[in-house]
C-alpha cells in the first residue's frame, strides 16, 4: 500500500517536471546555502585551530608586568622552574638588529632564550646544533638562525659555522632550523595571507645572556615559555606555575599573566562554532521560505486535483490513502531538492577548495549534511500536511462534481 | 438488498428548505437490473449518491446488504464503496496519467491485495470487457467505448453486489453506447445487481424494471407511464 501510494507520488510529482523543480529550487538553495557556508565556517575555524596547534599546545606562556622591585634574573628563573611539573622552561627576549655578513646587511628580530624554547616550540633543527646550557652560562656569541634567514645571509641553508655580525658584534651561526620550523608570530604572519609569505621574516635565537648584554630591556625575564611533563596534566601545572610566581611576587595576583595555548584554542574553536550555527541558522530560514513553497504549490496542485480526489475516494480511496498520497509528493519534493541541494553544494566546496587552495581548506560537513536531510524531510511533512488534509477532506460528491 | 426508507436530503437555499429527496422509498434485490429514470432536478442524482454511499441521507433509512448505513463513519463508507459498489460515470472518470491497466488496479490497491492477486484480477477484468490488447494505453489514448469499458472494468474488478451506472452511454455515440448496454445486460445475466441512473427511456427500457423519481419524489412505474414515459416492457410495479 505504501510502496503503491509512494509510486502515485512519484507519478504525480513527475507529471509536473518545470513546477517541481521550481518549486525544489528553494530547497536546493536553502540546503546548498546551509552546507556550504557552515563548511566554509568550519573550514576557517579548523584553518585557525591548526595554525594554532601547530604552534604547539602543551606550553603556558607568562608575562610578568611588575617586578616589585625584585627583577626576576636568569640564574634565578633556571632555578626556580627546575621542576618536575616542567618539561622545559625558557625565557624570551626579544631584539631588533642589524645583521651583516661579507654578502649582505639587513635587519633582523633576534631572540634571546635558551635551549628549551626549541622544543617547547616544536622546532627541529636543519644543521648544526641548537642553544646549550654552557652558551648561557657564557654569554656565548653564537645565533640559531631560521631557514629563511640563513639562505638570505649566506645565500644558502648549510651556514654552520659561518660569521654574522648584529650590530657590530660578531655571532657565529651554531645551528639553522628546518624549513617549516618558523616562529609563532612568523607562522601567523605567513599564513595569514598569501602576500605576506612572500617577505621573509628574519630571525635567529642567541641565548638570553648575550641578548641581556645588547639590549637594555633584557636584562630581566619579563616574558617565559614553559612547557608541562604531561599534556593531559595543564591545568595541573598552570596552578603549579600560579603557585610559584605567587610566591615570587608576594602574592600578588596582577603582577603576573599566565597564557594557556588550549585557553586560545578552546575560545578560537567557540567563536569558530557560534560562526557555524548563526550561519547555519541564516540559511535555515531560506530553508524554511522552500518549505513555504511546497506548501503553496501542494495546495495549487490539490485544487487542480480535485477531481482525481473525487475519482479516488469513489472507488474506495479512505481519508488516510489520499493524505499519505499528497504528503508523500511533499516530501518526495523536499527531499530530492535535498539531494540535489547536497550534490551542488559538494560542487561548489570542490570550486571554492581549489580557488582558496592552501589557505582554506574546506570539506562537506557530514553532519550538516545529515542534518539537511531530517531537515527537509520534517519541513515536506510540517508543509505538505496541511494541503494533504485539505485535499482528505473534500467530500466525495463535491469533489466528483468539481470540473476544472 | 437496497432498502430505502422514506429518504429525504434537504438544502438550505436561503431561509426556503428544499427537498432533493422527499420521503423516497424504494427496493431494489439481488440480481435485478433497475433503471431509476427521470428529468435533471429531479433528484436521481441525489438518490445515486445515496445509494453509492458517496452522501447521507439527512432523514430515513437506508439499508445496503441489510446493514444500514446511517452511523457509519466517512472511513467505513469508504470501505463500502471499495468493496460493494461498481461505480460506472457518464464522463468515465478514468485517471488520465495512469493507463487502463493502472486505471483498473487503483481500487484493489486500496483493497491492500498482493501485486499478483492484482494482476491476475486486472487481466480478468480486462478480458471480461475486451480490453486486453489496451492495457498499456492511457485514457487519451483510448475512443470514449473503450474509456467506458476500462471503467466498467475497474467496477467489476473488485467482485461489487451492485453495479451503479450513471448515464453511462451519456457521452457514446447509439452504436458504442448500444455495446456498453450489452456489457450491462451481460453482467446482469451473470447474476449481478445493476442500478442505471438516466433520463433517456429507451435506455431505461432495457432494464427488467424503472423506477420513476420526480421532484424528489419516488413514483411507481404504473404511476409514471402517464407522466413520464412509455409503459415499461417487464416487471414495471415490483412492490
Amino acid at each position: 500500500m505504501v510502496i503503491q501510494t509512494g509510486r502515485m507520488a512519484w507519478n504525480a510529482v513527475c507529471a509536473n517536471k518545470m513546477r517541481t523543480f521550481l518549486t525544489m529550487l528553494g530547497i536546493i538553495i536553502g540546503v546548498a546555502a546551509l552546507i556550504i557556508l557552515v563548511s566554509i565556517a568550519d573550514g576557517a575555524g579548523n584553518s585557525v585551530s591548526n595554525q594554532i596547534s601547530q604552534i604547539g599546545s602543551n606550553y603556558l606562556s607568562a608575562r610578568i608586568t611588575d617586578n616589585k622591585e625584585n627583577p626576576l634574573k636568569l640564574a634565578e628563573f633556571t632555578e626556580l622552574f627546575a621542576q618536575d611539573e616542567f618539561a622545559e622552561a625558557a625565557p624570551m627576549g626579544r631584539t631588533s638588529v642589524t645583521g651583516k655578513t661579507g654578502y649582505t646587511s639587513s635587519s633582523l628580530n633576534i631572540y634571546g632564550t635558551s635551549g628549551g624554547y626549541f622544543s617547547i616550540m616544536g622546532m627541529e633543527l636543519h644543521a648544526g646544533r641548537l642553544l646549550k646550557k654552557t652558551d648561557l652560562e657564557n654569554h656565548s656569541h653564537v645565533i640559531v638562525l631560521s631557514y629563511d634567514t640563513a639562505v638570505e645571509f649566506f645565500g644558502r641553508a648549510d651556514a654552520v659555522g659561518e660569521s654574522l655580525s648584529l650590530d657590530g658584534k660578531a655571532f657565529q651561526v651554531a645551528g639553522v632550523l628546518s624549513e617549516d620550523s618558523a616562529s609563532p608570530s612568523s607562522a601567523m604572519m605567513v599564513k595569514s595571507s598569501d602576500e605576506s609569505s612572500e617577505t621573509v621574516v628574519l630571525e635567529g635565537y642567541i641565548p638570553y645572556s648575550a641578548l641581556s648584554r645588547m639590549a637594555d630591556n633584557a636584562l630581566e625575564i619579563t616574558q617565559f615559555y614553559v612547557s608541562c611533563a604531561d599534556e593531559e596534566a595543564m591545568e595541573l601545572s598552570e596552578a603549579k606555575l600560579e603557585e610559584i610566581l605567587l610566591a615570587r611576587f608576594g602574592n600578588d595576583a596582577d603582577a603576573f599573566s599566565i597564557q594557556n595555548q588550549s585557553d586560545v584554542l578552546e575560545a578560537m574553536q567557540e567563536v569558530g562554532n557560534t560562526m557555524s550555527i548563526m550561519l547555519g541558522g541564516i540559511a535555515a530560514i531560506s530553508l524554511l521560505v522552500g518549505g513555504i513553497g511546497i506548501m503553496n504549490i501542494m495546495l495549487v496542485s490539490v485544487t487542480e486535483r480535485t477531481k482525481e480526489i473525487g475519482i479516488r475516494k469513489a472507488i474506495g480511496a479512505g481519508k488516510g490513502s489520499i493524505m499519505l498520497q499528497f504528503l508523500m509528493e511533499a516530501v518526495i519534493v523536499s527531499l530530492s531538492g535535498c539531494m540535489a541541494g547536497i550534490i551542488s553544494s559538494w560542487i561548489a566546496l570542490q570550486v571554492i577548495g581549489a580557488a582558496a587552495g592552501t589557505a582554506l581548506q574546506v570539506s562537506m560537513n557530514g553532519k550538516v549534511a545529515l542534518l539537511s536531510v531530517v531537515f527537509s524531510g520534517v519541513i515536506g511533512i510540517i508543509f505538505g500536511l496541511y494541503p494533504a488534509r485539505k485535499a482528505a477532506k473534500k467530500k466525495p460528491i463535491d469533489a466528483l462534481r468539481y470540473s476544472g | 438488498m437496497i432498502q430505502l426508507q422514506e429518504v429525504s436530503k434537504i438544502y438550505q437555499m436561503g431561509n426556503d428548505k428544499v427537498y432533493a429527496l422527499d420521503h423516497a422509498s424504494m427496493e431494489i434485490r439481488q440480481g435485478e437490473f433497475v433503471s431509476i429514470v427521470g428529468p435533471s432536478g429531479s433528484g436521481k442524482s441525489t438518490m445515486m449518491n445515496i445509494i453509492g454511499c458517496l452522501d447521507t441521507a439527512d432523514e430515513g433509512d437506508y439499508i445496503l446488504d441489510g446493514i444500514s448505513i446511517e452511523n457509519y463513519s466517512e472511513r467505513e463508507l469508504a470501505k463500502i464503496r471499495n468493496q460493494k459498489i461498481g461505480f460506472i460515470f457518464q464522463n468515465f472518470n478514468l485517471l488520465p496519467r495512469l493507463t487502463a491497466e493502472e486505471n483498473v488496479e487503483l481500487p484493489l490497491i486500496y483493497q491492500r491485495l498482493s501485486t499478483q492477486e492484482r494482476k491476475r484480477r486486472v487481466r480478468e477484468a480486462l478480458e471480461q470487457v475486451e480490453l486486453s490488447k489496451r492495457m498499456g494505453h492511457r485514457p487519451a489514448e483510448l475512443s470514449g467505448g473503450q474509456q467506458q469499458r476500462v471503467a466498467i472494468a475497474r467496477a467489476l474488478v473488485t467482485k461489487p453486489s451492485l453495479f451503479l451506472a450513471d448515464e453511462p452511454t451519456g457521452n457514446l455515440d447509439t452504436k458504442t453506447g448500444r455495446e456498453i448496454m450489452e456489457l450491462f445486460h451481460a453482467l446482469h445475466e451473470a447474476g449481478n445487481t445493476i442500478v442505471l441512473i438516466t433520463h433517456d427511456n429507451q435506455i431505461a427500457e432495457e432494464a427488467q424494471r424503472r423506477i420513476f423519481i420526480l421532484d424528489g419524489q419516488v413514483r411507481e412505474a404504473a404511476e409514471g407511464e402517464h407522466k413520464v414515459g412509455p409503459k415499461p416492457k417487464k416487471g414495471g410495479t415490483g412492490w
